[in-house]
Protein backbone atom coordinates (compact mmCIF):
# COMPACT_ATOMS: atom_id res chain seq x y z
CA UNK A 1 0.00 0.00 0.00
CA UNK A 2 1.50 3.26 -0.62
CA UNK A 3 2.33 5.48 1.84
CA UNK A 4 -0.01 7.89 2.96
CA UNK A 5 0.30 12.07 2.43
CA UNK A 6 -1.91 13.16 4.93
CA UNK A 7 -2.28 12.02 8.04
CA UNK A 8 -4.86 13.03 10.82
CA UNK A 9 -4.30 11.44 14.27
CA UNK A 10 -7.09 11.86 17.02
CA UNK A 11 -8.01 15.50 15.94
CA UNK A 12 -9.74 17.36 18.64
CA UNK A 13 -11.43 20.81 18.05
CA UNK A 14 -13.14 22.81 20.05
CA UNK A 15 -14.62 26.41 20.08
CA UNK A 16 -15.35 27.34 24.07
CA UNK A 17 -16.61 24.19 25.74
CA UNK A 18 -18.33 23.06 22.71
CA UNK A 19 -16.76 20.28 20.85
CA UNK A 20 -16.50 20.75 16.72
CA UNK A 21 -14.35 17.70 15.96
CA UNK A 22 -13.88 15.03 18.10
CA UNK A 23 -11.02 12.54 17.87
CA UNK A 24 -11.08 12.48 13.84
CA UNK A 25 -8.37 9.99 12.51
CA UNK A 26 -8.22 9.18 8.85
CA UNK A 27 -5.81 8.92 6.46
CA UNK A 28 -5.08 10.29 2.57
CA UNK A 29 -3.43 8.86 -0.12
CA UNK A 30 -2.10 10.40 -2.94
CA UNK A 31 -4.07 10.99 -5.78
CA UNK A 32 -7.06 9.65 -3.78
CA UNK A 33 -10.31 12.07 -3.90
CA UNK A 34 -12.32 11.97 -0.39
CA UNK A 35 -15.66 13.36 -0.21
CA UNK A 36 -16.26 14.62 3.18
CA UNK A 37 -20.58 15.20 3.17
CA UNK A 38 -22.51 15.60 6.52
CA UNK A 39 -25.32 18.22 8.14
CA UNK A 40 -24.55 21.89 8.61
CA UNK A 41 -22.65 22.52 11.66
CA UNK A 42 -21.33 19.05 11.38
CA UNK A 43 -17.30 20.53 11.50
CA UNK A 44 -16.71 19.83 7.32
CA UNK A 45 -15.24 22.97 7.12
CA UNK A 46 -13.35 22.91 10.11
CA UNK A 47 -11.74 19.86 9.17
CA UNK A 48 -10.49 21.42 6.31
CA UNK A 49 -9.50 24.87 7.84
CA UNK A 50 -7.76 22.59 10.34
CA UNK A 51 -5.70 20.38 7.77
CA UNK A 52 -4.25 23.94 6.56
CA UNK A 53 -3.65 25.46 10.04
CA UNK A 54 -6.49 28.08 9.66
CA UNK A 55 -7.42 27.08 13.01
CA UNK A 56 -5.72 25.87 15.98
CA UNK A 57 -6.54 22.86 17.46
CA UNK A 58 -6.77 21.49 20.78
CA UNK A 59 -5.54 17.96 20.46
CA UNK A 60 -4.25 15.71 18.41
CA UNK A 61 -2.13 16.52 14.84
CA UNK A 62 -2.74 16.28 11.32
CA UNK A 63 0.69 15.24 8.81
CA UNK A 64 1.28 15.97 5.69
CA UNK A 65 4.33 13.47 4.09
CA UNK A 66 4.81 12.87 8.31
CA UNK A 67 5.57 16.93 8.78
CA UNK A 68 3.46 18.42 11.11
CA UNK A 69 0.92 21.14 10.49
CA UNK A 70 -0.55 23.50 13.03
CA UNK A 71 -1.64 27.08 13.28
CA UNK A 72 0.96 29.13 14.71
CA UNK A 73 4.56 26.65 14.14
CA UNK A 74 7.36 28.59 12.19
CA UNK A 75 7.16 26.54 9.04
CA UNK A 76 3.22 27.05 8.21
CA UNK A 77 3.84 29.38 5.22
CA UNK A 78 6.03 26.43 3.89
CA UNK A 79 3.60 23.27 4.99
CA UNK A 80 0.41 25.61 3.29
CA UNK A 81 2.30 26.22 -0.07
CA UNK A 82 1.81 22.52 -0.45
CA UNK A 83 -1.67 22.75 0.33
CA UNK A 84 -4.29 24.38 -1.63
CA UNK A 85 -7.60 25.61 -0.35
CA UNK A 86 -10.14 26.98 -2.26
CA UNK A 87 -13.30 28.63 0.22
CA UNK A 88 -17.04 28.73 -0.52
CA UNK A 89 -16.63 32.58 -0.73
CA UNK A 90 -15.03 34.15 -3.42
CA UNK A 91 -11.70 35.03 -2.14
CA UNK A 92 -10.09 36.35 -5.26
CA UNK A 93 -8.32 39.43 -4.66
CA UNK A 94 -10.70 42.27 -5.49
CA UNK A 95 -7.58 45.12 -6.36
CA UNK A 96 -5.36 42.59 -8.56
CA UNK A 97 -6.50 41.35 -12.28
CA UNK A 98 -7.11 37.61 -12.76
CA UNK A 99 -3.54 36.76 -14.11
CA UNK A 100 -2.19 38.99 -11.13
CA UNK A 101 -4.09 37.16 -8.60
CA UNK A 102 -2.92 33.85 -9.79
CA UNK A 103 0.72 34.84 -10.22
CA UNK A 104 0.92 36.92 -7.01
CA UNK A 105 1.62 33.63 -4.92
CA UNK A 106 4.36 31.96 -6.86
CA UNK A 107 6.16 35.14 -7.74
CA UNK A 108 6.31 36.74 -4.06
CA UNK A 109 6.16 33.58 -2.13
CA UNK A 110 7.86 30.78 -4.63
CA UNK A 111 9.84 33.33 -6.10
CA UNK A 112 9.33 32.02 -9.62
CA UNK A 113 9.81 34.24 -12.51
CA UNK A 114 7.40 36.57 -13.73
CA UNK A 115 6.96 34.93 -17.26
CA UNK A 116 7.37 31.58 -16.16
CA UNK A 117 4.74 31.95 -13.81
CA UNK A 118 2.65 33.90 -16.07
CA UNK A 119 2.84 31.30 -18.80
CA UNK A 120 1.90 28.82 -16.39
CA UNK A 121 -1.19 30.89 -15.42
CA UNK A 122 -2.41 30.59 -18.98
CA UNK A 123 -1.95 26.90 -19.71
CA UNK A 124 -3.92 26.53 -16.78
CA UNK A 125 -6.82 29.48 -17.50
CA UNK A 126 -7.02 27.81 -20.71
CA UNK A 127 -7.73 24.58 -18.95
CA UNK A 128 -10.86 26.15 -17.76
CA UNK A 129 -11.87 28.24 -20.42
CA UNK A 130 -11.00 31.60 -19.18
CA UNK A 131 -7.47 32.81 -20.67
CA UNK A 132 -9.27 35.73 -22.47
CA UNK A 133 -10.50 37.21 -19.11
CA UNK A 134 -6.85 37.06 -17.78
CA UNK A 135 -6.86 41.18 -17.97
CA UNK A 136 -10.14 41.27 -16.34
CA UNK A 137 -11.04 42.10 -12.59
CA UNK A 138 -12.95 39.83 -10.41
CA UNK A 139 -15.50 41.92 -10.33
CA UNK A 140 -16.44 41.81 -14.07
CA UNK A 141 -16.33 37.78 -13.04
CA UNK A 142 -19.97 35.89 -12.69
CA UNK A 143 -19.54 33.41 -9.81
CA UNK A 144 -18.53 30.35 -11.63
CA UNK A 145 -15.81 32.38 -13.07
CA UNK A 146 -14.49 33.04 -10.29
CA UNK A 147 -14.33 29.79 -8.11
CA UNK A 148 -12.38 28.44 -11.39
CA UNK A 149 -9.94 30.94 -11.41
CA UNK A 150 -9.38 30.53 -7.71
CA UNK A 151 -8.93 26.54 -8.22
CA UNK A 152 -6.09 27.76 -10.68
CA UNK A 153 -5.03 29.86 -8.18
CA UNK A 154 -4.36 26.94 -5.98
CA UNK A 155 -3.11 25.30 -8.01
CA UNK A 156 -0.44 27.18 -9.60
CA UNK A 157 1.80 26.63 -6.42
CA UNK A 158 1.49 23.04 -7.20
CA UNK A 159 0.29 21.92 -4.14
CA UNK A 160 -0.10 18.10 -3.28
CA UNK A 161 -3.19 18.47 -1.47
CA UNK A 162 -6.12 20.40 -2.44
CA UNK A 163 -9.08 21.34 0.05
CA UNK A 164 -12.20 22.59 -1.75
CA UNK A 165 -14.79 24.15 0.93
CA UNK A 166 -18.52 24.06 -0.75
CA UNK A 167 -17.52 25.94 -3.61
CA UNK A 168 -20.21 25.71 -5.57
CA UNK A 169 -22.66 26.44 -2.40
CA UNK A 170 -22.61 30.03 -2.86
CA UNK A 171 -23.15 30.01 -6.67
CA UNK A 172 -26.25 30.28 -8.74
CA UNK A 173 -27.40 26.50 -9.98
CA UNK A 174 -26.15 26.96 -13.79
CA UNK A 175 -22.74 28.01 -12.39
CA UNK A 176 -22.22 24.83 -10.41
CA UNK A 177 -21.57 22.59 -13.34
CA UNK A 178 -18.74 24.40 -14.43
CA UNK A 179 -17.13 24.58 -11.59
CA UNK A 180 -17.63 20.83 -10.55
CA UNK A 181 -16.28 20.09 -14.39
CA UNK A 182 -12.87 21.21 -13.62
CA UNK A 183 -12.79 19.45 -10.32
CA UNK A 184 -13.99 16.39 -12.39
CA UNK A 185 -11.19 16.70 -14.59
CA UNK A 186 -8.60 17.24 -11.65
CA UNK A 187 -9.74 14.15 -10.30
CA UNK A 188 -8.81 12.35 -13.58
CA UNK A 189 -5.51 13.63 -13.69
CA UNK A 190 -4.87 12.21 -10.57
CA UNK A 191 -4.80 15.38 -7.82
CA UNK A 192 -5.57 14.48 -4.21
CA UNK A 193 -8.28 16.02 -3.09
CA UNK A 194 -10.50 16.38 -0.02
CA UNK A 195 -13.83 17.90 -0.93
CA UNK A 196 -16.68 19.07 0.78
CA UNK A 197 -19.90 19.40 -0.74
CA UNK A 198 -23.43 19.28 -1.10
CA UNK A 199 -24.13 17.70 -4.43
CA UNK A 200 -24.66 14.18 -3.54
CA UNK A 201 -24.91 13.22 -7.79
CA UNK A 202 -21.21 14.91 -8.08
CA UNK A 203 -20.15 13.44 -4.40
CA UNK A 204 -21.17 9.80 -6.46
CA UNK A 205 -19.28 11.07 -9.25
CA UNK A 206 -16.16 11.71 -8.32
CA UNK A 207 -15.12 10.34 -4.77
CA UNK A 208 -12.98 7.49 -3.97
CA UNK A 209 -14.04 7.64 -0.53
CA UNK A 210 -16.58 8.92 1.44
CA UNK A 211 -16.94 10.25 4.81
CA UNK A 212 -20.13 10.82 6.40
CA UNK A 213 -19.49 13.59 9.80
CA UNK A 214 -21.58 14.21 12.27
CA UNK A 215 -21.23 15.80 15.26
CA UNK A 216 -17.40 15.96 14.43
CA UNK A 217 -17.29 12.37 14.23
CA UNK A 218 -17.33 10.06 11.04
CA UNK A 219 -20.42 8.43 11.73
CA UNK A 220 -19.80 6.08 8.19
CA UNK A 221 -16.53 5.77 5.62
CA UNK A 222 -17.33 4.00 2.54
CA UNK A 223 -14.83 2.76 -0.40
CA UNK A 224 -17.18 2.34 -2.67
CA UNK A 225 -19.35 5.34 -3.26
CA UNK A 226 -22.06 4.27 -5.14
CA UNK A 227 -24.04 1.43 -2.80
CA UNK A 228 -23.00 4.20 -0.34
CA UNK A 229 -25.52 6.66 -1.82
CA UNK A 230 -27.67 3.68 -2.56
CA UNK A 231 -27.73 1.84 0.50
CA UNK A 232 -25.75 4.06 3.68
CA UNK A 233 -25.26 1.79 6.35
CA UNK A 234 -26.03 3.89 8.95
CA UNK A 235 -29.40 5.21 10.19
CA UNK A 236 -27.83 8.34 10.32
CA UNK A 237 -26.33 8.84 7.13
CA UNK A 238 -29.79 7.14 5.69
CA UNK A 239 -31.75 9.93 7.61
CA UNK A 240 -29.27 12.58 6.02
CA UNK A 241 -29.18 11.33 2.15
CA UNK A 242 -33.08 11.28 2.76
CA UNK A 243 -33.28 15.44 3.31
CA UNK A 244 -32.19 15.00 -0.68
CA UNK A 245 -34.65 12.87 -1.58
CA UNK A 246 -38.16 14.39 -3.20
CA UNK A 247 -40.84 11.95 -3.25
CA UNK A 248 -44.42 12.81 -3.51
CA UNK B 1 -24.07 99.20 -11.09
CA UNK B 2 -22.07 99.82 -7.65
CA UNK B 3 -18.46 98.90 -7.39
CA UNK B 4 -17.47 95.42 -6.83
CA UNK B 5 -14.07 96.36 -4.63
CA UNK B 6 -12.04 94.24 -6.71
CA UNK B 7 -9.98 97.21 -7.48
CA UNK B 8 -8.24 97.58 -4.01
CA UNK B 9 -6.09 94.09 -5.03
CA UNK B 10 -4.72 95.82 -7.55
CA UNK B 11 -3.30 98.45 -5.53
CA UNK B 12 0.27 98.26 -4.56
CA UNK B 13 1.33 94.67 -3.49
CA UNK B 14 -2.13 93.80 -1.76
CA UNK B 15 -2.34 90.57 -4.02
CA UNK B 16 0.65 89.31 -3.53
CA UNK B 17 -0.07 90.04 0.14
CA UNK B 18 -3.00 87.88 0.13
CA UNK B 19 -1.24 85.49 -2.17
CA UNK B 20 1.05 85.13 0.51
CA UNK B 21 -1.75 84.95 3.80
CA UNK B 22 -2.68 81.87 1.41
CA UNK B 23 0.44 80.32 1.42
CA UNK B 24 0.51 80.99 5.21
CA UNK B 25 -2.79 78.91 5.31
CA UNK B 26 -1.89 76.09 2.66
CA UNK B 27 1.53 75.63 4.67
CA UNK B 28 0.00 75.04 7.77
CA UNK B 29 -2.44 72.26 6.33
CA UNK B 30 0.55 70.17 4.60
CA UNK B 31 2.46 70.41 7.63
CA UNK B 32 -1.00 68.94 10.21
CA UNK B 33 -2.11 66.95 6.98
CA UNK B 34 1.49 65.20 7.01
CA UNK B 35 1.78 64.59 10.62
CA UNK B 36 -1.85 63.56 11.13
CA UNK B 37 -1.48 60.67 7.95
CA UNK B 38 1.93 59.20 9.85
CA UNK B 39 0.32 59.26 13.13
CA UNK B 40 -2.87 58.61 12.01
CA UNK B 41 -1.72 55.18 10.34
CA UNK B 42 -0.54 54.20 13.44
CA UNK B 43 -3.27 54.72 15.64
CA UNK B 44 -5.64 53.04 13.21
CA UNK B 45 -3.75 50.33 13.64
CA UNK B 46 -3.28 50.39 17.88
CA UNK B 47 -7.50 50.76 17.18
CA UNK B 48 -8.18 47.79 15.94
CA UNK B 49 -6.58 45.92 18.76
CA UNK B 50 -7.99 43.91 21.22
CA UNK B 51 -6.75 46.06 23.98
CA UNK B 52 -10.20 47.28 25.92
CA UNK B 53 -8.16 50.32 27.44
CA UNK B 54 -6.41 51.09 24.56
CA UNK B 55 -9.59 51.58 22.25
CA UNK B 56 -11.47 53.40 25.15
CA UNK B 57 -8.70 55.75 24.60
CA UNK B 58 -8.59 56.40 21.42
CA UNK B 59 -12.55 56.28 21.58
CA UNK B 60 -12.25 59.15 24.05
CA UNK B 61 -9.88 60.96 21.90
CA UNK B 62 -11.87 61.10 18.68
CA UNK B 63 -15.15 61.56 20.12
CA UNK B 64 -13.37 65.00 22.24
CA UNK B 65 -11.74 66.31 19.00
CA UNK B 66 -15.28 65.78 17.27
CA UNK B 67 -17.31 67.53 19.85
CA UNK B 68 -15.14 70.44 20.69
CA UNK B 69 -14.94 73.19 18.07
CA UNK B 70 -11.76 73.66 16.93
CA UNK B 71 -11.45 77.32 17.76
CA UNK B 72 -12.13 76.55 21.06
CA UNK B 73 -9.07 73.80 21.22
CA UNK B 74 -6.71 76.58 19.30
CA UNK B 75 -7.39 78.51 22.18
CA UNK B 76 -6.72 76.39 24.93
CA UNK B 77 -3.80 74.96 23.41
CA UNK B 78 -2.60 78.95 22.79
CA UNK B 79 -4.24 80.80 25.15
CA UNK B 80 -4.45 78.59 28.27
CA UNK B 81 -0.93 76.37 28.23
CA UNK B 82 0.95 80.11 27.98
CA UNK B 83 -0.77 81.15 32.10
CA UNK B 84 -0.88 77.07 33.24
CA UNK B 85 2.04 75.77 32.11
CA UNK B 86 4.19 78.89 31.05
CA UNK B 87 5.12 77.40 27.65
CA UNK B 88 5.24 80.39 25.21
CA UNK B 89 3.71 78.49 21.67
CA UNK B 90 4.29 80.01 18.39
CA UNK B 91 0.75 80.84 17.30
CA UNK B 92 1.70 78.68 14.23
CA UNK B 93 2.96 75.78 16.36
CA UNK B 94 -0.32 75.76 18.10
CA UNK B 95 -2.01 75.45 15.53
CA UNK B 96 -0.15 72.36 13.80
CA UNK B 97 -0.58 70.79 17.18
CA UNK B 98 -4.21 71.62 17.32
CA UNK B 99 -4.74 70.67 13.48
CA UNK B 100 -2.75 67.38 14.34
CA UNK B 101 -4.48 66.25 17.05
CA UNK B 102 -7.41 66.47 15.36
CA UNK B 103 -6.26 64.89 12.10
CA UNK B 104 -5.09 62.45 13.75
CA UNK B 105 -7.83 61.27 15.81
CA UNK B 106 -9.78 61.13 12.43
CA UNK B 107 -7.38 59.54 10.14
CA UNK B 108 -6.84 57.02 12.66
CA UNK B 109 -10.95 56.28 12.75
CA UNK B 110 -10.22 56.43 8.62
CA UNK B 111 -7.60 53.70 8.88
CA UNK B 112 -9.55 51.59 11.51
CA UNK B 113 -12.33 51.52 9.47
CA UNK B 114 -10.47 50.47 6.54
CA UNK B 115 -9.00 47.87 8.08
CA UNK B 116 -11.92 46.08 9.61
CA UNK B 117 -13.43 46.60 6.62
CA UNK B 118 -10.98 43.97 4.82
CA UNK B 119 -13.01 40.77 5.09
CA UNK B 120 -11.46 37.84 6.54
CA UNK B 121 -11.42 35.56 3.98
CA UNK B 122 -8.88 37.95 2.27
CA UNK B 123 -6.28 37.28 4.65
CA UNK B 124 -7.27 33.65 4.71
CA UNK B 125 -7.00 32.88 1.14
CA UNK B 126 -3.68 34.91 1.14
CA UNK B 127 -2.18 32.81 3.89
CA UNK B 128 -3.46 29.38 2.34
CA UNK B 129 -1.42 30.37 -0.45
CA UNK B 130 1.86 30.35 1.39
CA UNK B 131 2.21 34.12 2.06
CA UNK B 132 3.93 35.19 5.26
CA UNK B 133 2.75 37.70 7.22
CA UNK B 134 5.14 40.51 5.05
CA UNK B 135 3.72 39.45 2.37
CA UNK B 136 0.23 39.24 3.05
CA UNK B 137 -0.25 42.76 4.06
CA UNK B 138 2.35 44.35 1.45
CA UNK B 139 0.53 42.95 -1.36
CA UNK B 140 -2.92 42.07 -0.13
CA UNK B 141 -4.08 43.96 3.01
CA UNK B 142 -2.83 47.41 2.65
CA UNK B 143 -3.37 48.13 -0.76
CA UNK B 144 -6.63 47.44 -0.04
CA UNK B 145 -7.17 49.34 2.70
CA UNK B 146 -5.37 52.19 1.22
CA UNK B 147 -7.57 52.29 -1.76
CA UNK B 148 -10.78 52.40 0.52
CA UNK B 149 -9.04 55.11 2.77
CA UNK B 150 -7.30 57.41 0.07
CA UNK B 151 -10.77 59.21 -1.17
CA UNK B 152 -11.85 59.89 2.42
CA UNK B 153 -8.78 61.09 3.67
CA UNK B 154 -8.42 63.31 0.92
CA UNK B 155 -12.24 65.06 1.49
CA UNK B 156 -10.10 65.25 5.40
CA UNK B 157 -7.61 67.14 3.87
CA UNK B 158 -9.89 69.61 2.08
CA UNK B 159 -11.45 70.07 5.47
CA UNK B 160 -8.47 70.62 7.40
CA UNK B 161 -7.52 73.18 4.25
CA UNK B 162 -10.73 74.99 4.91
CA UNK B 163 -10.40 75.86 8.69
CA UNK B 164 -7.19 76.95 8.99
CA UNK B 165 -9.24 80.21 8.38
CA UNK B 166 -9.57 79.80 12.49
CA UNK B 167 -6.26 80.45 12.87
CA UNK B 168 -6.72 84.38 12.48
CA UNK B 169 -8.19 84.33 16.19
CA UNK B 170 -4.74 83.27 17.36
CA UNK B 171 -3.22 86.17 15.53
CA UNK B 172 -1.86 83.70 12.91
CA UNK B 173 -1.68 86.46 9.40
CA UNK B 174 -3.52 84.10 6.62
CA UNK B 175 -5.41 84.41 3.96
CA UNK B 176 -8.61 86.23 5.95
CA UNK B 177 -6.70 88.00 8.09
CA UNK B 178 -4.77 89.69 5.03
CA UNK B 179 -7.96 90.10 3.39
CA UNK B 180 -9.20 91.88 6.11
CA UNK B 181 -6.35 94.03 6.48
CA UNK B 182 -6.76 95.12 3.29
CA UNK B 183 -10.39 96.23 3.55
CA UNK B 184 -9.60 98.14 6.67
CA UNK B 185 -6.96 99.86 5.19
CA UNK B 186 -9.06 100.66 2.22
CA UNK B 187 -12.40 101.67 4.07
CA UNK B 188 -12.18 105.46 2.88
CA UNK B 189 -10.95 104.41 -0.67
CA UNK B 190 -13.02 101.57 -1.07
CA UNK B 191 -15.82 101.26 0.66
CA UNK B 192 -16.73 97.88 -1.70
CA UNK B 193 -13.91 96.14 -1.09
CA UNK B 194 -15.41 93.73 1.38
CA UNK B 195 -17.37 91.80 -1.40
CA UNK B 196 -14.42 92.47 -3.89
CA UNK B 197 -11.39 91.12 -1.42
CA UNK B 198 -13.64 88.02 0.65
CA UNK B 199 -14.76 86.73 -2.82
CA UNK B 200 -11.71 86.71 -3.96
CA UNK B 201 -10.43 84.90 -1.39
CA UNK B 202 -13.17 82.33 -1.46
CA UNK B 203 -11.80 81.58 -5.15
CA UNK B 204 -8.94 81.07 -3.57
CA UNK B 205 -9.79 78.48 -1.43
CA UNK B 206 -11.77 77.11 -4.39
CA UNK B 207 -8.69 76.72 -6.85
CA UNK B 208 -7.14 74.83 -3.64
CA UNK B 209 -10.18 72.19 -2.42
CA UNK B 210 -11.65 71.46 -5.47
CA UNK B 211 -8.77 69.93 -7.50
CA UNK B 212 -8.25 68.04 -4.58
CA UNK B 213 -11.78 66.77 -4.12
CA UNK B 214 -12.18 66.28 -7.83
CA UNK B 215 -8.81 63.83 -7.12
CA UNK B 216 -10.56 62.13 -4.78
CA UNK B 217 -14.22 61.56 -6.84
CA UNK B 218 -12.19 60.12 -9.70
CA UNK B 219 -9.86 57.72 -7.46
CA UNK B 220 -13.55 56.92 -5.41
CA UNK B 221 -14.77 56.28 -9.59
CA UNK B 222 -11.69 54.03 -10.41
CA UNK B 223 -11.29 51.74 -7.47
CA UNK B 224 -15.09 51.27 -7.52
CA UNK B 225 -16.14 47.96 -6.61
CA UNK B 226 -12.70 47.03 -5.70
Amino acid sequence: MEKALLTVEHLYKSYGGHTVLDDLSFTVRKGEVIVVIGPSGCGKSTLLRCINALEDIQGGQVLLNGESVRKGAGNIPQMRQKIGMVFQSYDLFPHKTILDNITLAPRKVQKRGKAEAEREAMELLERVGLADRKNDYPRQLSGGQKQRVAIVRALCMHPELLLLDEITAALDPEMVREVLDVVLSLARSGSTMLIVTHEMSFAKAIADRVFFLEQGKIMEESADPKSFFQRPQTARARAFLHTFDYER
Amino acid sequence: MQSLGIDVLFKGINFQRLLGGLWVAVRLSLISVSISIVLGTGMGMLMTSKNRLLQFFFRLWLETVRIMPQMVLLFVVYFGTTRVFGWNLEAEAAAIIVFSFWGTAEMGDLVRGALISIPVIQYESARALGMDEKTLYLYVILPQTIRRMLPLSINLITRMIKTTSLVMMIGIVEVLKVAQQIIEANRKSSPNAAFGVFGTVFLLYFLICWPVSRLAARLEKRWAGD
